[in-house]
């Protein structure tokens, strides 16, 4: 699960990392009566941050900044309501213009490869990491926790070291990065990034100037698998982003992404439910979604599923491809056969089910007069020639 | 022979009185696989499977009594982790977990005491190991497989059996099934399950299934390269029109320096003599054309 700036922030600073004061807005009016605030204590200029769940925001116009609460109030009606790849911004984040000196980045994943959580680090700063690992890979430096004892203070300074910190920002990065690690485990999370990881150059209350680092921008996403254990975390899914069939979707339990196409997919399991999709197309087809009913989905489920796929009014034909190993043939056609009788709106169907149960579940389906398929490619044949058929 | 579990497999159950772990463990048995114990605690002295099975409290006393070897775990996500962890305490080498759901962070000092006690996990979140005509571990489907001497290797569970019932219809035998699971935390790579084919007598070609996201296919590429050659391979990959960033994460993309797309598995697994099929009913008409012979 994907969280806003302001609530990885949030999650960052429980763990005593080093954020700058934020406030979010949800009007122009809020904004100028935060702007005013970070003014009234000593800020030159703020910052207004558009909080959308996508990347390249600063790109799309959705970070700008304002010398006067006047100027933030405007700034903050333009960003506000603006439309980024498809979302619509609904809040803003305000907080005091940094002076950064020097931009780093940092962040923590969940490695597939050594089967750790990994640290990487990096001078290039402020920019996309994945521009940097594609142009110049050897400017990320990583660092790979110990599965038990974390990640150990000189591996942190040996990030630090390499990607050219010196004293005494050093100590301070080790903190950090150490603080990145205990924000991963405290919240499950599979990535954490801070990008950029500021050096800031602030007066002190002595009106002598130093440098500090500071955590700018923060990005957490949460492992969905851990959620249930973290009851005050799933708070935090921004529902205004959401698709309201994602919601359906996960009180199912299913795996569902929306798409363009004409051809709804009801497939058990990621790879086949992809091979499924690859196939639709490749047979000339667009596939409506990606939907992954789980294994061992029961009829209730598989139900739901039906009307989730024929809620999107684009859909003008379905495929359904189980191939039961711990899900059971016959529990899904009795979900088709519920399914269907609560059906407002006619759309052709086939269907192939295979593997456990697939006996039982042919009988129901011939009883019930679906149209079946027995093969993969066949049953994606059909589907594309039903959904050009009905669009006729 | 066969990789992982074969004739020389005593299975046993941690779970067996659960739905899933009940409704396999008939299928395991119908299909000649030696289950030699179940586990569920406070449940020991009792049987399961019409009494046909012997249940114990723990991991360690159906390995003491009953001689288990090897173990599948039907337990659900919240106790997988600690039911792996029994078994390698046992004493179990070879340990299958179908669980799906577990959070990655609790796999990764699983996946290390395994390693340090010179263990084998398959999973989590698989479909499981079968050695057709000897022993089926798991809830691969019995009926699409013929004994024979492909291996067959996956991350993806019902893709499995798509691949596998693709090469029965054709004739094409297998030696070994291998599910590793698609979670980012996994016990077995392709890699681990290549190099267990490449000793295997009886494994005379492989069939991967493969999937968009992180870099275990390049690296088995890499493998192949080097050290199967003029063994006829044939691949697959799942996810040539997924929508880019959906559910390929950010953080795998970085980590492997740009790989993860399809188009680049599949342009290394060419690259590395690897037939590559549209679709999985063509694997066996690859295999033929890399020189197989059943």
């Amino acid at each position: 699960m994907k969280i806003q700036e302001a609530d990885a922030k949030s999650l960052l600073l429980a763990q005593g990392l080093p954020v700058p004061a934020w406030e979010v807005a949800r009007n122009p009016d809020e904004v100028m009566a935060a702007a005013q605030r970070f003014f009234n204590s000593g800020a030159g200029r703020v910052v207004i941050k558009a909080q959308v769940l996508v990347g390249g925001r600063g790109k799309a116009g959705g970070v700008k900044l304002a010398s006067t609460p006047d100027e933030a109030r405007e700034v903050g009606s333009r960003i506000l309501g603006m439309d980024i790849k498809g979302i619509t911004v609904r809040k803003v984040l305000v907080g005091a213009a940094a002076e950064i000196v020097k931009e780093y980045y940092l962040g923590a994943i969940v490695d597939r490869a050594s089967r750790r959580i990994v640290l990487m680090a990096s001078a290039e700063g402020g920019v996309e990491i994945e521009e940097v690992a594609r142009q110049n890979p050897g400017a990320i430096q990583r660092a790979s926790a110990d599965p038990e004892m974390g990640l150990l203070a000189f591996q942190a300074r040996g990030l630090g070291l390499a990607i050219g910190l010196r004293d005494p920002l050093l100590n301070e990065f080790v903190a950090i990065a150490q603080g990145l690690f205990a924000t991963m485990k405290a919240n499950d999370a599979d990535l954490v990034e801070v990008n950029p990881l500021a050096v800031v150059a602030e007066t002190g209350s002595d009106g002598k100037l130093r440098q500090r680092l500071v955590c700018l921008d923060a990005k957490v996403t949460l492992d969905d698998s851990a959620l249930a254990r973290h009851r005050g975390l799933d708070a935090l899914r921004d529902l205004d982003e959401e698709d309201p069939t994602d919601a359906q979707a996960r009180k199912l339990g299913i795996n569902f992404i929306h798409l363009d196409g004409t051809i709804g997919c009801m497939v058990n399991g990621a790879g086949l439910a992809m091979t499924t999709m690859d196939l639709v197309k490749h047979f000339g087809g667009e596939p409506a979604n990606f939907l992954d009913v789980g294994g061992g989905a029961r009829h209730e489920t598989v139900c739901g599923a039906m009307q989730l796929i024929l809620a999107d009014p684009k859909v003008k034909a379905i495929l359904v491809n189980i191939f039961g190993g711990i899900t059971r043939g016959d529990e899904v056609a009795a979900g088709l056969i519920e399914a269907r009788a609560l059906q407002s709106r006619k759309v052709p169907m086939v269907v192939r089910i295979v593997g456990t149960n697939a006996a039982e579940a042919a009988r129901l389906l011939e009883e019930a007069k679906f149209e079946t398929a027995a093969s993969l490619d066949e049953a994606a044949e059909k589907a594309v020639a039903l959904a050009k058929g009905a669009a006729r | 022979m066969s990789i992982l579990v074969g004739r020389d497999t005593r299975l046993v159950v941690q779970g067996i009185t659960g739905r899933e772990g009940e409704f396999h463990t008939r299928a395991a048995i119908a299909y000649g696989t030696k289950v030699v114990a179940g586990t569920r605690p406070g449940k020991g002295g009792q049987t399961a499977i019409d009494g046909t099975v012997p249940i114990f409290d723990t991991v360690a006393e159906a390995v003491k009594q009953a001689g288990a070897n090897t173990s599948v775990i039907y337990i659900p996500a919240g106790g997988a982790p600690d039911a792996v962890l029994e078994a390698v305490d046992a004493g179990i080498k070879t340990i299958v977990c179908i669980t799906e759901g577990i959070p990655a962070l609790d796999m990764i000092p699983v996946v290390e005491a395994v390693r340090r006690a010179g263990a084998r996990l398959i999973g989590p979140n698989c479909p499981g190991v079968t050695s057709p005509g000897r022993a089926k571990v798991g809830i691969i489907p019995a009926s699409i497989h013929k004994p024979g001497r492909v291996g067959v290797v996956s991350r993806s569970g019902t893709l499995t059996y798509e691949a596998v019932q693709a090469m029965t219809d054709a004739g094409l035998g297998q030696s070994s099934c291998v599910g590793i699971g698609g979670d980012p935390i996994i016990g077995t790579t392709f890699l681990d399950v290549l190099m267990l084919f490449r000793d295997d007598p009886e494994t005379d070609a492989i069939v991967m299934i493969g999937e968009i996201g992180g870099s275990a296919e390049e690296e088995a590429a890499a493998f192949a390269a080097e050290h199967l050659k003029g063994v006829p391979m044939a691949a697959f990959i799942a996810g040539r029109t997924a929508p880019p960033g959906r559910r390929m994460g950010h953080a795998g993309a970085i980590i492997s320096g740009g790989t993860g797309t399809a188009a680049e598995k599949i342009a290394a697994l060419e690259a590395a003599g690897v037939r590559v099929a549209d679709s999985p009913t063509q694997l066996p008409r690859l295999l033929l054309e890399a020189g197989y012979r059943a």
